[in-house]
């Protein structure tokens, strides 16, 4: 393996074309690429603006109800006998997990360019429940695009984004899943130019999407750096998130990424097991490729072609990841590592039972991790995980696996 | 001189705008895409596009989606679409072959290889939908040293200050997208392709096509009357679409596709 000179900033990228390292890009159609820059420029004025700042973090409090709280997991510590485990609990967030904070964002945005209809993809539905909730309260129309066998198992959040005022649309193409969605919704967007809006729900897609996404979710690692300093004086040792697109992870590693005291670990979703060939972790099991907008690791075949993910889990089931999670990979500032779906099911009774969450299947990966690095860690480590989402959307989901009638 | 130049000096000579038509390799199987490929010049076509297929068409409508759907149950490669492209050249020299598709199986095939073994097969060019000029100069350097064209897209949305940026990495000819949308979705305006067709030709004097909703003798007619070339994919495919039942080509389909194509290109004769 090559000798990685480690930069300067893990913090400056990406890019102005959007690049981290020969990750990320404007991978898209002609007749996108004007939108794409329009939504560059507009976000690169907004993001300057003290106004669009000051409206966001007003909306973050009163409407989301941030800061989210730094939980000691005491139970959970002492079962595992080691390391501090927290919790950061954005499933505590309106809406029930961390796609608020993007959602906000974006929506905020999408008004500043005066567009009035919005699109959305959704896996487990809790992005289009936050998008869905967030057109409800600035009237806008929303359109989700969802994958037909993601519908059938996230029921109760289908019906949320309906009772929300959102429209949803099932995709039965190609697999029927979250990618086969940002297929159809990248469709919508190229036929309505003028007056549409893309709110992507993760870290990934064309730049400036990556960029923009990690920045509205970095109020996640913020407030851990405060709030971790109020109750223990000093940073995190170890930060765990898991990973689907990535955006929760972002959100939580990139104001620590030039920390270097500070271990870095992404989980991605191992399926039923690596070598089976059925999970969804493209940097434990795919290569570089270009999907959906950007350059980054992919599962496909030697030809390609894009294979199908596998997750128990509708949100981490995505054969992609964030193209700033393939370049830290790539520069080894964060390890990459993955969990099956019996051992999010295992981590996610297991807090369930010792703290009185539930929490969703998509953190219960990082858990299940946290389960087999906790144990061997000093009792003065302080470990952070991101507990993006609370469980009720996949009870159902549960039941089936743990082969239980409701 | 160039397939592509040629033809489309050819084409000025004979004062009319080219037929430009796509099909998908291995659609609905190989030996069938063979002999539809085989056919296309006697039948009219006066450049053929092949498409690449690739599990996840994002600027193609429902035909064309289907239609890599199908190839791709044969796991069609890259390396197949080759081995068609030295067959059908067997029998043609002169009429263009131009490659379209999405990036990431040419990006897997790795540049260099690709443009080496594309020429060596006996293609002109290549339309790549998601590689915008903006990302293409990783590509461009093996494309221009094997001398195969590189033909961009542009769009009703590309404004005269983008068009430059476009435009100064095109070789072979431009491709107009008539219509803001996915392939086959929606009909293609012939006063509006005029003033954006008149409006490319003030950025360049490479020669233009237009696509993306096209379908008929007459609207490849109306279109054909405004530029270089028209072309149809689409309506193509949904011929080849018709004439599966249940996986199995029935045993007219190629004879229908190219009776089709010369209807298409009765238009602009």
């Amino acid at each position: 393996m090559a000798f990685v000179q480690p930069p300067n900033t893990y913090r400056s990228g990406a890019d102005e074309n959007g690049h981290f390292g020969i990750f990320g890009g404007r991978y898209v159609a002609e007749t996108l690429m004007p939108l794409i820059l329009e939504v560059d420029k507009a976000y690169t004025a907004a993001k300057a603006d003290p106004k669009f700042q000051t409206e966001l973090t007003h909306f973050n409090t009163h409407y989301a109800g941030r800061p989210s709280p730094l939980y000691l997991a005491e139970r959970l510590t002492a079962h595992f006998g080691g390391a501090k485990v927290y919790f950061k609990r954005d499933e505590l967030n309106h809406t029930g997990s961390h796609k608020i904070n993007n959602c906000l964002g974006q929506i905020l945005l999408a008004r500043r360019m005066g567009k009035t209809r919005i699109i959305a993809e959704t896996g487990a539905g809790q992005h289009g429940v936050a998008a869905a909730t967030v057109c409800a309260r600035f009237g806008l129309q929303c359109i989700v695009y969802m994958g037909a066998k993601d519908i059938e198992r996230q029921k109760p959040n289908v019906f949320r984004m309906k009772l929300l005022g959102a429209e949803v649309r099932p995709v039965n193409k190609g697999t029927a899943t979250l990618k086969d969605a940002m297929n159809e919704a990248l469709r919508d967007w190229v036929a309505n130019v003028d007056t549409t809006y893309y709110l992507i729900g993760t870290a990934a897609g064309p730049h400036p999407y990556p960029t923009m996404v990690r920045d509205f979710q970095s109020v996640i690692g913020n407030e851990v750096r405060t709030q971790l300093q109020e109750a223990e004086g000093r940073l995190p040792d170890t930060l765990v998130a898991c990973i689907g697109g990535g955006s929760n992870a972002i959100g939580l590693f990139h104001p620590f990424l030039d920390d270097k005291t500070v271990r870095i670990i992404g989980v991605e979703a191992a399926g039923k097991g690596i070598s089976t060939g059925a999970h969804a972790a493209s940097i434990t099991g795919g290569g570089p490729g270009v999907l959906h907008g950007n350059r980054t690791y992919l599962l496909q075949d030697a030809s390609g072609q894009i294979q199908d993910a596998h997750s128990i889990s509708a949100g981490l089931d995505y054969p992609g990841i964030g193209p700033e999670h393939a370049w830290l990979h790539e520069m080894k500032r964060v390890e990459y590592v993955s969990a099956t779906d019996d051992e999010a099911l295992a981590a996610f009774q297991l807090c369930s039972k010792l703290e009185g969450i539930l929490p969703a299947l998509e953190p219960a990966h990082a858990l299940a991790h946290v389960g087999k690095v906790a144990p061997k860690l000093p009792k003065d480590h302080l470990l952070v995980m991101n507990l993006c989402g609370r469980g009720d959307k996949d009870v159902f989901t549960i039941a089936d696996a743990l082969g239980a009638k409701m | 001189m160039s397939r592509i130049a040629a033809r489309f000096d050819a084409l000025k000579t004979q004062r009319r705008s080219g037929l430009v038509t796509f099909i998908t390799a291995g659609d609905p199987d190989m030996a069938t895409f063979q002999t539809i490929l085989n056919g296309l010049p006697a039948a009219g076509a006066d450049l053929i596009e092949v498409g690449m297929p690739f599990s996840d068409p994002m600027a193609d409508g429902p035909s064309i989606q289907l239609s890599s759907q199908r190839a791709l149950k044969h796991d069609i490669a890259l390396k197949d679409i080759f081995a068609a492209i030295t067959a059908f050249r067997k029998s043609d020299a002169a009429t263009p072959i131009i490659l379209m598709g999405y990036y990431n199986p040419i990006y897997r095939y790795g540049g260099e290889n690709f443009s080496k073994d594309a020429v060596a097969a006996g293609a002109d060019g290549v339309i790549i939908v998601d590689l915008p000029p903006e990302e293409a100069d990783e590509l461009l350097p093996a494309l221009r040293k094997h001398g195969l064209n590189m033909i961009f897209l542009t769009a009703p949305t590309s404004s005269d200050v983008r068009l430059p940026t476009i435009l100064k990495k095109a070789s072979g000819f431009v491709y107009y997208v008539a219509v803001t949308g996915v392939t086959g979705t929606k009909s293609a305006d012939a006063s509006a392709v005029k003033l954006a067709v008149d409006r490319l030709r003030r950025h360049t004097k490479l020669p233009v096509a237009v696509g993306f909703g096209i379908r008929t003798p007459d609207q490849a007619k109306a279109i054909g009357a405004h530029c270089d070339a028209a072309v149809v994919g689409s309506a193509i495919v949904d011929v080849i679409a018709a004439g599966v039942t249940q996986g199995k080509p029935s045993a007219a389909l190629a004879a229908d596709v190219h009776r089709f194509v010369k209807d298409l290109a009765s238009g602009l004769k």
